[in-house]
Parts: structure tokens; C-alpha cells; sequence
């Protein structure tokens, strides 16, 4: 099975007013494509930092992180830059969309910093907004959207580049709980189509939609636990 | 096309504020139209400046008699005899060889009068080749010939000015003027036609005027008014004893003009000291014209350059606002893939755009100097003549000349502008750490 992001000892220290913070301190995992993990961690427990360099918006002080075959650990600025645009879908917990870009604008960002955009491509924005339940509000600017449809919005942007996984971080803190069941049944329906999932939550009952379980403290791996209950489940629902 | 893009999103970004961006654009559109308003006021004036000493003649010196300073004079009971002499013109003629040709004039402040009317003028006493050497058109009649000066006869010739005044309802042709100063007819042969003012010259800070003239023949005035002359002003009158006013020579070679210049200068030394003569190179003031129009348009180029690095500024100031304000978009677009490179792009375009804009309509607004002048210049002399006709005659005949190229500079100095100011915050923004920027608030 295909790797869709590979980390081998990731370390990440930092100075914070002269003093060395170290967040992550030797951190390894495989997620293979089609996986649903969820990043748990008490606060200081290097979850963001880890999020941060899955994401590639920082470089770890030591150890290795594979995003499919490419090793990101030692890429400078630019180069990490076109892999976000590339092969990373971010979806964030305040939906971050740009205020004065439509719907399917927003969808756009990513590929207009890969430097290409066809009519192909627009068609597919059309089509991913469609899925997400957006299709008829193409032309809206994210302020005429309530939470839930901006939070479909950034997940439709975070597919557009057919990227390695979804880098999803507390996706449902600021939906009600509603709305939290519509998108994490969102991110269900995404994850039984194949897509990998990669989400960080301090909330249990979202982790429990989840295939697995990571656990950080401290810095370190606490555990990594597959959630069973949730595999049979969907396997009771495929064979259904 | 995905330039295109980059641009719309610029216009897009900037409509998030219209009016800080539209004040933005007014510096901007301040600074490009005052380059070329200035530019072109100044041009104005230096071709109206440079078209009256060419009217002089740009083959021409000319001498004229200044009246001394009291001081030299001081201690002599009534006025004493100055300025240049009849004898001194023949010495010229038959000495400087380069001279074509010579004209020799006595003028002064008069009073003319038909039946009820009244003009002050001036009466010019001179030669048939005044009218060709000063450029005067005959609109009607003759001008003073040579026959005139042998007989010396009473005949004159009336600037056009005069003749309206004298003669709004008569053909002033074949009647006569009367002098009351000089209890004298002189019967019209001819009208002028009107002719713009020319530079100032002799010391006097007016423009010479043709308008108000009278001409009548040199000989006629030695003859019936004599080189002494008595002029009535306010409560006392004033005498002086002069022989010419004015001697204008003209120089075969416009090259020879200055040689020719300073050989007059040195063969009448003796005017030193009274102080009483002053020698008119026009040639020498078209080229110190031309020297004072390149310090004007270096100045007004100076003073529009400060008014668009004021503009500049502005820019940044916005930009800078701008970048602070959008932090968080700046961190959602690093995260979906934006390169430091594509931020710097992001927000110089948005400054070009604001430079862009501002110097586009800034040359509009710069090109309708000239129109708008003039109509305020039209409207000033309907509604508020008595204040337009106290301003300087330079002010009220002006008329700014566009300089085709201060309009690719002004462009080209707002985009400039709008880049060198925009650099700043463009890198500000893409330095940005992407996890800060989207942390942020």
C-alpha cells in the first residue's frame, strides 16, 4: 500500500525568549492513503507543531517527512510552497476563505498558484462545489455564507488539487453540532471514496469518526490506536 | 491569463476600501497633473517671453536713453540734458560697419484729442522704417515716408488702440488730432493695425505697448516740439532735455550681432557716467530666456516631483495599512501555495494599479490645463476685469502650452513612484512567517 505521508523521528525545537522550547521530540508514523487519522493531544503537546510541518508551513529540526515520495523535510521556502499548492488540502477551524473572492474563486486559489488554470479545471471547481452541496451559490462571497457552508467551501478547496491527504485542523470547532455531524459525515463520504484524512481535534467524539487514533504528549507519540468499532461500522455500511 | 487574474484580484482587493483607495489615487492624480500643469504654465509663460523678444528682432541692438538717477543730476537747477544725441546716431551709422540699417526715435506721454474725446498715449516721433523694423501692419492708409520727414509735415498715424477710442463711429482717416500740451492739428494718414506687446526693455519692467501710440514724423517733432519738453503731473511740472529715446540698429549678420553689440558699447563709453543710456541685446535676452526657462521648468519640476513623492508616500502608507489589515489573508494564501514571490506580485500590482490609475486620470486632468486656464482667464476678465486688469500683463495673456513629453514622464514618474513605494510593503507582507500570519486575528 501507497504511503500517503511517511515521518521518520521528526524532531522541532524553538527558541522562545531565549529559552528551547522542544515540541516534537523524535515523532514517527506511516499514514497510508485512504487512512482517517485524528491528531489528539492535550495543548503543548506538539500537535500544532506537527501540524505545521504535515502541513509544510514549517521544516522539522531533524528527522525526515515523506509527503508521498517526496522528502519536504529539506525543501526551502519555494519549494514547500508548491507542494501546498500542490498536494496538501488544508481545512481549518475558522474556514480561512478570502473575503473578496466568490465561492468558486475561492475554490481556484490553489491551482492559480500551481501556475495553471483551464477551463477543465473550472469545470472542475463547478463540480466539487456541486458535491460539497454549493452549487448554486457559485457566485456568493464567503460572508453571505453561514459556517457550515464556508466550512464546505474550504473542503472543496482542499480537493481541488487532488492533493496527498486533507490536512483538516479542529475543522469543527466553530460549527454547532449539527452542522459538526453534516461535515464530519462529509469527511466520511470523502474518506470511503479514498481520500486520506489527517485531523487534528481535542474533542473525542469527533476523533471517533476516525480510523485511528494518534496520541501526542509531551512532544512524543503517547499511542496509536485503531478504532475498530469505526472500521466494522463502515464496513457494516458498504455491505449494506 | 493568470496575469489577468492577479490584476482583476488587485482591482477586487482594492474595491474592499473604494474610498481609501480613491484617495489613495488622488495623490497620485495630483502629482502626474500638477507635472504637466506646471510644466505646461511654464512653457506658457517662456513662449509668450521668448515670442516678445523675437519680436524685437532677434538682428537687433538697441539703445535707449534712461533717465539718470538724481543723484547725478542733484545740485543742477532745472533738468538737465541726458540720453543720446542726434550726432551720436550719424557717428554709429557712418562708423559700425556691420549696421544694415537704422531707425531713431523721440517719444513721449501725450494727450490726444478729437471733439470730445480723450486718449493718453504716446507720441512717437520717427522714421519710415520704424513700422518695418518694429513689425507694424497697416490697417488703413500709410505710414509716415520719406517725403513726411523732408517736409516735415503734420501728418500721423494712429496705433489701432487709439483710433477705437478717438474714433469709434468715424473713419479717422483725413481728420486731425489735436495736442493740447502743444496747442498743434495733426491730420491722420493712417491706422495701425493691433499688434501683441513685445519684452520690456530700457530698464522699464512693462511690456512695450504699441497700442496707444501716435506716430508723426521725426523731424516734424524737433521741429514743432523741440528736445525740450515739459510734462505736466500731478500739482508740478516736470521738464527734461533729451534728443532721442531710442536708436534700434540692425546688424547685416545675425552672427555679428554681439561683436557689433559690444563695439556700440565701447563708442559710447561717455554715457558711463551719467548712467544715462542702456544697450538692448535681444539675442543676448532670448538666450538668458532660455536660461531662465530651463531654472523655471527645473523648478516646477521640482515642485510637482515633491507633490508626487507626497503621492508616494501615501501609497505606502495605504500599502502598509493594507498588508497589517490583510495579515490573515496573506497566511490563508501561503498556505494554499503562494510563493513569497507571488505576494510581492500581489500587492505591487495592487500599487501599480493605484499609481496606474491615479497617472492615468491625472493626465487627463493635465491635458485640460489649457482649456480650463483659458476659461478661467475668459471668465475672470467678465466678472473680476478690474482685478484681472492689475494683474501682471505676463498673467493675464497666459496661456499654458502642453509639453507632449511631461506627459510620458508624469506616467511614467507615477508608476515609478508607485513601485519604489510599494516595494516596502509588498516584501513586508511576503516575509511574513505563514503560521503567524494565520494565527492572526
Amino acid at each position: 500500500m501507497r504511503l500517503a505521508c511517511r515521518a521518520d523521528e521528526l524532531k522541532k525545537e524553538y527558541v522562545l525568549k531565549s529559552e528551547t522550547v522542544r515540541a516534537l521530540r523524535g515523532v514517527s508514523f506511516d499514514i497510508p492513503e485512504g487512512d482517517y487519522v485524528a491528531i489528539m493531544g492535550p495543548s503543548g503537546s506538539g500537535k500544532s507543531t506537527l501540524l505545521n510541518l504535515l502541513g509544510c508551513l514549517d521544516r522539522p529540526s531533524a528527522g525526515r517527512l515523506f509527503l508521498g515520495d517526496d522528502d519536504v523535510s529539506r525543501m526551502d521556502d519555494d519549494q514547500l510552497s508548491h507542494i501546498r499548492a500542490s498536494r496538501i488540502g488544508f481545512v481549518f477551524q475558522s474556514y480561512n476563505l478570502i473575503q473578496q473572492l466568490t465561492v468558486l474563486e475561492n475554490i481556484e486559489v490553489p491551482l492559480y498558484y500551481q501556475g495553471k488554470l483551464s477551463s477543465q479545471d473550472r469545470q472542475r471547481c463547478r463540480l466539487l462545489a456541486e458535491m460539497v452541496g454549493l452549487g448554486e451559490r457559485l457566485d456568493h462571497r464567503p460572508t453571505q455564507l453561514s459556517g457550515g457552508q464556508q466550512q464546505r467551501v474550504a473542503i472543496a478547496r482542499s480537493l481541488i488539487n487532488d492533493p496527498y491527504f486533507i490536512l483538516a485542523d479542529e475543522p469543527t470547532g466553530n460549527l454547532d453540532s449539527h452542522t459538526t455531524a453534516e461535515i464530519l459525515a462529509l469527511f466520511e463520504e470523502l474518506n470511503n471514496k479514498g481520500k486520506t484524512i489527517i485531523m487534528v481535534t481535542h474533542e473525542d467524539d469527533v476523533a471517533g469518526h476516525a480510523k485511528r487514533v494518534v496520541r501526542l504528549r509531551d512532544g512524543l507519540l503517547q499511542s496509536d490506536i485503531v478504532n475498530k468499532e469505526r472500521i466494522l461500522l463502515n464496513r457494516a455500511a458498504m455491505l449494506a | 491569463m493568470l496575469w489577468l487574474r492577479t490584476w482583476r484580484l488587485g482591482v477586487k482587493s482594492l474595491f474592499l476600501h473604494p474610498l481609501r483607495s480613491l484617495l489613495t489615487v488622488l495623490g497620485i492624480f495630483i502629482g502626474v497633473a500638477s507635472v504637466i500643469w506646471l510644466l505646461a504654465i511654464g512653457e506658457g509663460i517662456s513662449r509668450e517671453a521668448r515670442r516678445q523678444i523675437e519680436d524685437l528682432g532677434a538682428d537687433t541692438i538697441i539703445i535707449r536713453s534712461v533717465k539718470p538717477p538724481s543723484e547725478v543730476t542733484a545740485g543742477s537747477s532745472g533738468p538737465t540734458p541726458y540720453g543720446l544725441k542726434r550726432a551720436e546716431y550719424d557717428m554709429l551709422v557712418e562708423t559700425v560697419d556691420t549696421i544694415k540699417s537704422a531707425i531713431q526715435i523721440r517719444e513721449m506721454r501725450r494727450q490726444f484729442r478729437y471733439g470730445g474725446r480723450l486718449v493718453d498715449g504716446r507720441l512717437v516721433g520717427c522714421t519710415p522704417e520704424y513700422a518695418d523694423v518694429t513689425k507694424l501692419k497697416i490697417a488703413q492708409g500709410r505710414f509716415i515716408d520719406d517725403a513726411d520727414l523732408i517736409h516735415r509735415s503734420t501728418y500721423c498715424v494712429l496705433a489701432a488702440r487709439v483710433a477705437e477710442r478717438l474714433f469709434p463711429y468715424e473713419d479717422p482717416i483725413g481728420r486731425s488730432i489735436y495736442l493740447a500740451e502743444h496747442t498743434d492739428f495733426y491730420e491722420i494718414v493712417g491706422v495701425l493695425e493691433h499688434r501683441n506687446p513685445t519684452a520690456a526693455i530700457g530698464g522699464s519692467l512693462d511690456s512695450q505697448d504699441f497700442s496707444n501710440d501716435v506716430y508723426i514724423p521725426l523731424t516734424t517733432m524737433q521741429r514743432r516740439i523741440g528736445d525740450t519738453v515739459i510734462t505736466r503731473g500731478s500739482g508740478s511740472f516736470e521738464g527734461e532735455i533729451l534728443e532721442l529715446n531710442q536708436i534700434t540698429l540692425r546688424v547685416d549678420n545675425v552672427n555679428n550681432v554681439f561683436r557689433t553689440a559690444s563695439l556700440v558699447e565701447d563708442s559710447l563709453r561717455h554715457h558711463d557716467e551719467m548712467h544715462d543710456i542702456a544697450v538692448i541685446v535681444p539675442r543676448e535676452l532670448l538666450e538668458q530666456a532660455k536660461t531662465m526657462q530651463m531654472m523655471f521648468m527645473l523648478f516646477m519640476g521640482l515642485i510637482a516631483a515633491i507633490s508626487l513623492v507626497v503621492g508616494g508616500i501615501g501609497i505606502m502608507n495605504i500599502m502598509l495599512a493594507t498588508v497589517t489589515e490583510r495579515t490573515r489573508e496573506i497566511g490563508i494564501r501561503r498556505a494554499l501555495g503562494a510563493k513569497r514571490g507571488d505576494i510581492v506580485r500581489q500587492f505591487l500590482v495592487e500599487t501599480l494599479v493605484l499609481s496606474a490609475v491615479g497617472g492615468a486620470t491625472g493626465i487627463l486632468g493635465g491635458v485640460l490645463c489649457t482649456p480650463v486656464v483659458d476659461f478661467v482667464r475668459e471668465q475672470m476678465k467678465i466678472y473680476a476685469a478690474e482685478t484681472m486688469s492689475r494683474l501682471p500683463e505676463v498673467v493675464q495673456s497666459i496661456s499654458p502650452v502642453i509639453v507632449p513629453w511631461s506627459i510620458p514622464l508624469a506616467f511614467g514618474i507615477s508608476v515609478f513612484v508607485g513601485v519604489m513605494f510599494g516595494i516596502y510593503p509588498a516584501f513586508r507582507a511576503a516575509q511574513m512567517d505563514p503560521i503567524e500570519a494565520l494565527r492572526h486575528e
